[in-house]
C-alpha cells in the first residue's frame, strides 16, 4: 500500500496559487464544498515517490483573522485537518506583503514550505535571493517555482517528501513579539495552558495571540473553555495594559512585529532594484482605467465579446441541431410506431435534452471569454472603472465583479458576494443578481432572436437585453437602498494584478470547470424536469390523447391568462415558464417537447420553424418580434432558478430573503414585460 | 502637525506620501493592515480623484482603495 500524504496550498490572491495547482495536479482535480458553508474546495491528485499525494487549494487569502468566510475556512482546514504540508505560493515580485501571510502560518506553528512562484519575472527585476540564508530567518524551506513553465515543481515536491521523512533542517522560528507583549502573552498563555483539550487541538501561543488581537472566532473557542472567565479577564486586562504603553491597540503592534520580522529577513538575505513589474502595466493602465476612456472601452469590449461568442458558436448550434434532428428519426424508425417508449425517448429524452445540449458552444463561449477576462487581470480593472458607477447606487466597485459574473452563471456570482464584507452590500448584490442575464437564459434567446431577428439585429437585440437588465438592476439597487437597506456604503480595498497573458491551459481549466457545471445541470435536473414535462404532456396516455387535453395544457391554460397582457397567448409557453423554476434553459427544452408533441405526425421540425409558423385562434402569426421581445424581457427578468433560491437560502441563512426574491423579481418581469408590450402596441410596433 | 495631513483624495498623481492616520473602525484598519498599508508605510498615488477610488502604489503591488476609504486615509506628502 502506498503512503498517503496531504498538502494544503495557500497564498495571496494573484500569487499563481491556482497555476501551482494545475501544475501539480494537472486534470486530476475535483470540486467540492467545505463542510457547512458555501466556499469552493478544490482537490486534486498525484503520486509521486510511492506516496499517494492530495493537494488542496485553499482559498486566496492575505490573512489568517476571522475576517473573512474564506480565511475562517483557510485558518480551521490548517488547523483542524492538520494537512501534513502547507505551501504557502508567494508571488515573488512582492515579497513583504506575501510573506505576511507566512507569518501568520508560522504563529499556527504548522510544517510551512515558502513558494517564490513568478520567480522569473522577480529576477528580471533585481530581486536576487540568498535561498539559504532566507530559510533559515524564516525557519522553513524556499523554492523558487515558476508555475506556468513547470519549474520548480519537482523541487517542491522533493522538499514536502524531505518535510515528511525529515530530518528538520530549518529550526522554527517564533516570532518576538517584544518584552512587553511577550510578557502579556505569557499571562494568558499560562491560563490557557490549563485547559488541555483546547490547547490539543490549538498552539496555545496562537491562541493567546489572537486573543490579543480580539479575534472574533478565538474569543467564542475561549469563551467555551473550562476557564473562560479567567482567560478573557486577563484578555481584556492585557489589552489595556497594552494600550497604555503602546497608546495603540495591541493588534496594530502585532501587525508591525510581524512585517518587523519579513523586512529584516528581507533586508538581510533579500536584494532588490526595485520595480519594473508595473511599467507596461501602468501604460496600459493609463488607457484603459483613463477617467474618460475607461468606460467606453470596457462597454465597447463587453459588446465585442458578445459578438464574438454568438459569432463562433452559431455554426455550432446549427451542426448539432442537425445531428439531433437526424438522431430522433433514427431512434423514432427502431422502435414501435405509437408506443409509450418511442414517444418517451425521442419526443422526451432526446428533443428535450437535446435541445439545450444545442445551446453548450455558446456557455463554453461564454467562460471562455470570463477567462480571459479574470486570467488577464482586466476583472479587477473593472471594479476600478465601475466603482465610482456602483458608488452611485449605493454599492462599490467590488460588487461589479459578482454582477459581471452574474453574466456567467447567477449561481457561482452569488456566491462571489461572499468578499463584499458589508452585509448590507451583499444582501442588495444578491437580490439584484439575478437581473444580470445569465448563460441558462441564453438559449431562449438565442431561439427567440433567430427565430424573429434574422440577420443584423440579431446581435443589437441580445445586447439591448442585457442593458435592460442593467438598468433594471440599477432601479432596484437604488430602491433597496433607499428603502430597505440604508446607511452609507461600505468602503473597499483591492489588488490590482498586473496584466499578464492568460495561458491556453488555465483558460480551458477554468471554462471547463464552469462549463461542467452547466453540463452537470443539463445531465441531471434538465433531464428530469423534460422527462416530467414530457410524462406531463402526454398523460393521460391513449389513443385519442392530444397536447391540449394533457395534464400541461391544462395547466397551461389555467395560467394563461396571467401572460395575456403581455401579449403572451401560448398556453406552451406558460408551461415553458413554469419549468422555467427548476432552470431557465428547461424553457426551450419544454418548448422543445411541446412542439414536438404537438406535431408528432409531421416528424421533428425545428423548433425555430414551428413558433415562427404558430398561428393564434383567430389565424394571425402567434408571434410577432414585439411579442417574441416581450417574452424574452420576462424570461430575463423572472423568478431564478431552483439552485440559485437554494443558494441565496445557504448564504443568507434564512427563507426570508429567497422567498423575495423569487416573488420581486417575478412581479418586477410581468410590469416590465407589460410595459414593452403595450407601449410598443402604442408606438405601432406590433 | 494636523494641517499636514491630507486625505488620500486629495493627493495630486505619482507623488509620495507616508501613512499618518486611518480614521475608521477596528475592521478596517485590520484590513488595511493585512495589505500591507500600516502607519508610517510610504507608497505612491498613482490615480486619485475626488469623485472616484483611487490607485496607489505600495511596494510592487497596485491597490484600489474605494472612494469612501480614500477619504478616511490621511496621508502626509514627503
Amino acid at each position: 500500500m502506498s503512503k498517503r500524504l496531504t498538502i494544503a496550498l495557500a497564498g495571496n490572491p494573484n500569487s499563481g496559487k491556482t497555476t501551482v495547482f494545475n501544475s501539480l495536479t494537472g486534470s486530476r482535480q475535483h470540486v467540492g464544498n467545505y463542510p457547512g458553508v458555501t466556499v469552493e474546495k478544490k482537490e486534486g491528485n498525484l503520486n509521486y515517490k510511492g506516496y499517494e499525494i492530495t493537494v488542496i487549494d485553499l482559498p486566496g487569502t492575505y490573512s489568517l483573522t476571522a475576517y473573512s468566510i474564506d480565511e475562517i475556512v483557510t485558518r480551521n482546514f490548517v488547523v483542524e485537518e492538520k494537512p501534513d504540508v502547507v505551501i504557502d505560493i508567494i508571488d515573488a515580485s512582492n515579497l513583504e506583503r506575501n510573506l505576511y501571510l507566512a507569518t501568520q502560518f508560522m504563529e499556527l506553528e504548522v510544517p510551512l514550505i515558502l513558494a517564490f512562484n513568478m520567480f522569473d519575472l522577480a529576477e528580471k527585476q533585481g530581486l536576487a535571493v540568498d535561498k539559504k540564508r532566507l530559510s533559515e530567518l524564516l525557519g522553513c524551506p524556499i523554492v523558487f517555482t515558476v508555475a506556468t513553465k513547470k519549474t520548480g515543481i519537482t523541487e517542491l515536491l522533493e522538499e514536502v517528501i524531505k518535510l515528511k521523512e525529515g530530518p528538520v533542517i530549518f529550526k522554527k522560528v517564533r516570532l518576538d513579539y517584544g518584552r512587553e507583549m511577550e510578557e502579556e502573552i505569557k499571562k494568558i498563555e499560562d491560563i490557557l495552558i490549563e485547559d488541555r483539550v483546547l490547547t490539543q487541538k490549538y498552539a496555545s501561543r496562537w491562541l493567546t495571540v489572537k486573543l490579543l488581537e480580539r479575534d472574533s472566532e478565538v474569543i467564542k473557542r475561549a469563551k467555551a473553555s473550562l476557564h473562560a472567565g479567567r482567560v478573557l479577564e486577563q484578555t481584556e486586562k492585557s489589552i489595556n495594559h497594552l494600550k497604555n504603553i503602546f497608546g495603540d491597540n495591541p493588534e496594530a503592534i502585532i501587525a508591525e512585529r510581524r512585517y518587523g520580522l519579513i523586512s529584516g529577513a528581507c533586508s538581510e538575505a533579500a536584494q532588490r532594484t526595485y520595480e519594473l513589474r508595473h511599467t507596461t502595466s501602468d501604460k496600459i493602465d493609463k488607457v484603459l482605467v483613463n477617467r474618460v476612456l475607461g468606460l467606453p472601452i470596457f462597454l465597447g469590449m463587453t459588446w465585442l465579446l458578445f459578438r464574438f461568442v454568438f459569432g463562433f458558436s452559431e455554426p455550432l448550434m446549427r451542426w448539432i441541431e442537425i445531428g439531433r434532428v437526424w438522431l430522433q428519426q433514427l431512434v423514432r424508425s427502431f422502435l414501435p410506431e405509437g408506443s409509450v417508449i418511442q414517444s418517451l425517448l425521442v419526443d422526451g429524452v432526446i428533443g428535450g435534452v437535446g435541445s439545450v445540449l444545442v445551446f453548450v458552444p455558446v456557455i463554453f463561449l461564454l467562460f471562455l471569454v470570463m477567462a480571459i477576462l479574470e486570467d488577464s487581470g482586466y476583472m479587477a480593472r473593472v471594479a476600478f472603472i465601475m466603482d465610482r458607477f456602483m458608488h452611485k447606487l449605493g454599492l462599490h466597485g467590488r460588487s461589479s465583479i459578482p454582477m459581471l459574473l452574474g453574466f456567467g452563471c447567477t449561481l457561482p456570482a452569488i456566491m462571489a458576494t461572499r468578499t463584499i464584507d458589508d452585509q448590507k452590500d451583499r444582501l442588495v448584490t444578491i437580490l439584484i443578481n439575478p437581473f444580470m442575464s445569465c448563460g441558462a437564459r441564453l438559449p431562449f434567446y438565442a431561439l427567440f432572436i433567430a427565430a424573429f431577428f434574422p440577420g443584423r439585429m440579431a446581435g443589437n437585440i441580445l445586447f439591448s437585453l442585457y442593458v435592460l437588465g442593467i438598468i433594471i438592476a440599477i432601479i432596484m439597487a437604488k430602491l433597496f437602498r433607499r428603502y430597505l437597506f440604508r446607511g452609507p456604503a461600505n468602503p473597499f480595498v483591492m489588488e490590482l494584478p498586473p496584466y499578464r497573458m492568460p495561458t491556453l491551459k488555465g483558460l480551458l481549466i477554468h471554462m471547463w470547470e464552469r462549463g461542467v457545471v452547466y453540463l452537470k445541470k443539463a445531465g441531471t435536473v434538465i433531464f428530469i424536469g423534460c422527462v416530467l414535462v414530457w410524462f406531463l404532456s402526454n398523460f393521460p396516455w391513449g389513443p385519442q390523447r392530444s397536447v391540449e387535453n394533457s395534464y400541461a395544457g391544462r395547466m397551461g391554460r389555467v395560467i394563461a391568462p396571467v401572460f395575456k397582457p403581455l401579449g403572451l397567448d401560448d398556453w406552451r409557453l406558460s408551461v415553458g415558464l413554469i419549468g422555467g423554476f427548476i432552470g431557465k434553459e428547461i424553457v426551450v427544452g419544454t418548448l422543445g417537447t411541446l412542439y414536438s408533441v404537438d406535431q408528432a405526425g409531421n416528424g421533428a421540425t425545428s423548433l425555430r420553424e414551428a413558433l415562427q409558423n404558430q398561428t393564434r385562434a383567430d389565424g394571425s402569426k402567434m408571434y410577432t418580434p414585439l411579442v417574441a421581445y416581450a417574452a424574452m424581457v420576462f424570461v430575463l427578468l423572472y423568478m431564478p432558478c431552483i439552485a440559485v433560491i437554494g443558494v441565496i437560502k445557504k448564504e443568507t441563512n434564512s427563507w426570508r430573503w429567497p422567498l423575495f426574491a423569487a416573488f420581486y423579481t417575478t412581479a418586477v418581469a410581468w410590469i416590465v414585460a407589460l410595459i414593452v408590450y403595450q407601449g410598443g402596441r402604442l408606438l405601432g410596433l406590433g | 502637525m494636523r494641517g499636514q495631513f491630507l486625505p488620500l483624495t486629495l493627493v495630486r498623481p505619482n507623488r509620495e506620501v507616508s501613512l499618518m492616520a486611518v480614521i475608521g473602525g477596528q475592521g478596517l484598519r485590520r484590513r488595511l493592515n493585512d495589505m500591507g498599508l500600516s502607519k508610517g508605510v510610504k507608497f505612491k498615488v498613482i490615480h486619485a480623484s475626488v469623485a472616484g477610488p483611487c490607485i496607489i502604489s505600495l511596494g510592487n503591488s497596485r491597490l484600489v482603495l474605494g472612494r469612501g476609504m480614500a477619504h478616511k486615509i490621511l496621508v502626509k506628502e514627503e
